[in-house]
């Protein structure tokens, strides 16, 4: 009896990496939008416009790259 | 009894058994963003109906899957399908009266099987596909599941330590709404394709559709309708289990475990796997419960829907069994199956009325005495 390992295996690894990414993404795109030093200090009061504008860029990458993830996700099962 | 008859009923009991797998699952997309807050219950069960309903329409790898693997169609006929079916239907409404996240497709698998061993004999039964695509995904899915969520859920929680904690909690409830809405979606492109199969296979062996097709237009849309209607009523008493009952799930848990479920559920589809989503969706909760803290997972639970997970295909495959030698004596057989299916049927539903679980209470959770404390 044949058992299709190469399938299981894809789908654990393949499941894994988008898991893995999609969530490091969201996470990091959570720690960019807090506001600025709270992320070093812990004390948000201590935001400067750099740090924040620099959250909010990361934030916004981390995001797309999630949205494009997903996106190819539905367009593999629609194709 | 007239084969355009038997096609019918079978067609309808199919799509009975959508319905049931609708309400049955609601709560793998939508339990723990209930739980969390994320999303109120009404809401929550219109968005994965309707994603349910769009899902249907996307793939039909899975329902090839089925019409085409498991047992040979030569050697059945719809009303062999018509009694696997009554199997499946009946294993499910026993599940949801206990509040059990069983599978679904493994009370669809096993009711067939049961059913075709009995016309065919063991010979009619693809144990090679079997094994192949029933039982080892359903052994390894969960596992798996929980395995990437443990380590998901660690990892986001570790990244996100020094980052403002309203930000973090108000972001990740907004995150759940979507990946939620994903485990629908990824529910409707798996689970809709189950019946889509089945429905195509009894077509196959009335002759009506050529070995090998895609299931018509009109199977399509009426699994994907069926399916979504089944969501939308909401199975309350699995939702307050998986999403109230494992552990205390917050927003973090929440997105982790359904992003996880999504993951695997969209990649097996796409290799035509048809895996059970609602072991992928109770092993990504246990996982990403367990990614938090260990001893906050309510064991006691999981041995439970382990239990219930490993009775689910023999007691389907007896149910089946039964069903198929009774119907297979003529039409009288197959009128006492249906009667027979609708009376217990009904009296599941009414037992589940004498403690019903609604929109209302699904988060209300009877309080358990806390460790150490004297009882």
């Amino acid at each position: 009896m044949h058992i299709d390992w190469s399938t299981l295996l894809d789908v654990t690894v393949v499941s894994a990496a988008a898991a893995l990414t999609v969530v490091l993404l969201v996470s990091y795109a959570f720690v960019g939008l807090s506001p600025g030093s709270a992320r070093r200090t812990g004390d948000p009061e201590r935001a400067t416009p750099a740090a924040t504008r620099a959250g909010i860029a990361t934030a916004v990458l981390c995001l797309l790259a999630t949205a494009l993830i997903v996106g190819y996700g539905v367009y593999l099962i629609v194709g | 009894m007239d084969v355009s008859v038997i096609v019918v009923v079978v067609v309808l009991t199919a799509l009975i058994f959508d319905f049931t797998n609708g309400f049955h699952d609601t709560a793998n997309a939508m339990a723990t963003s209930i739980a969390t807050g994320a999303l109120r219950p009404r809401t929550a069960v219109a968005i994965a109906g309707v994603l349910n309903l769009i899902g249907a329409f996307l793939s039909v790898q899975v329902a090839k899957t089925i019409s085409g693997g498991l047992v040979d169609e030569s050697l059945i006929n719809p009303v062999v399908i018509f009694a696997g079916l009554v199997g499946a239907i009946l294993w499910n409404l026993l599940t949801w009266l206990l509040g059990l996240p069983s599978s679904s497709s493994h009370a669809l698998f096993g009711g067939l099987i049961g059913a075709t061993w009995v016309a065919g004999g063991s010979a009619a039964i693809h144990f090679s596909t079997v094994l192949n695509k029933v039982i080892l995904p359903a052994v390894l899915s969960p596992v798996v599941a929980a395995l990437i969520a443990t380590a998901v859920t660690y990892l986001a929680i570790r990244v996100t330590t020094r980052a403002d904690a309203r930000t973090v909690a108000r972001g990740f409830k907004l995150a759940q709404t979507v990946s939620a809405s994903m485990v629908a979606l990824a529910h409707g492109t798996n689970d809709a394709q189950k019946t889509m199969g089945v429905i195509t296979l009894t077509l196959i062996t009335a002759g009506l559709v050529v070995p090998g097709s895609a299931p018509p237009f009109w199977v399509v849309a009426s699994a994907g309708l069926s399916i979504a209607l089944g969501t939308y009523m909401g199975g309350w008493r699995i939702i307050r289990t998986l999403g109230s009952r494992i552990a205390d799930i917050h927003p973090t848990q929440g997105f982790t475990a359904e992003t996880t479920s999504t993951a695997v559920i969209l990649t097996s589809t796409h290799l035509g796997l048809p895996l059970s989503t609602t072991q992928v969706c109770t092993g990504s909760i246990f996982g990403a419960a367990a990614g938090r803290r260990l001893a906050a997972v309510n064991w006691g639970v999981a041995g439970g829907i382990a239990l219930a997970w490993t009775v689910t295909l023999p007691s389907a495959a007896v149910v089946g069994a039964a069903a198929s030698w009774l119907a297979s004596t003529g039409t009288a057989g197959v009128v006492v199956v249906a009667v027979g299916g609708a009376a217990l049927a009904a009296g599941i539903y009414a037992a589940s009325r004498h403690n019903a679980v609604t929109a209302d209470n699904v988060t209300d959770v009877p309080p358990q005495p806390a460790v150490g404390t004297a009882v």
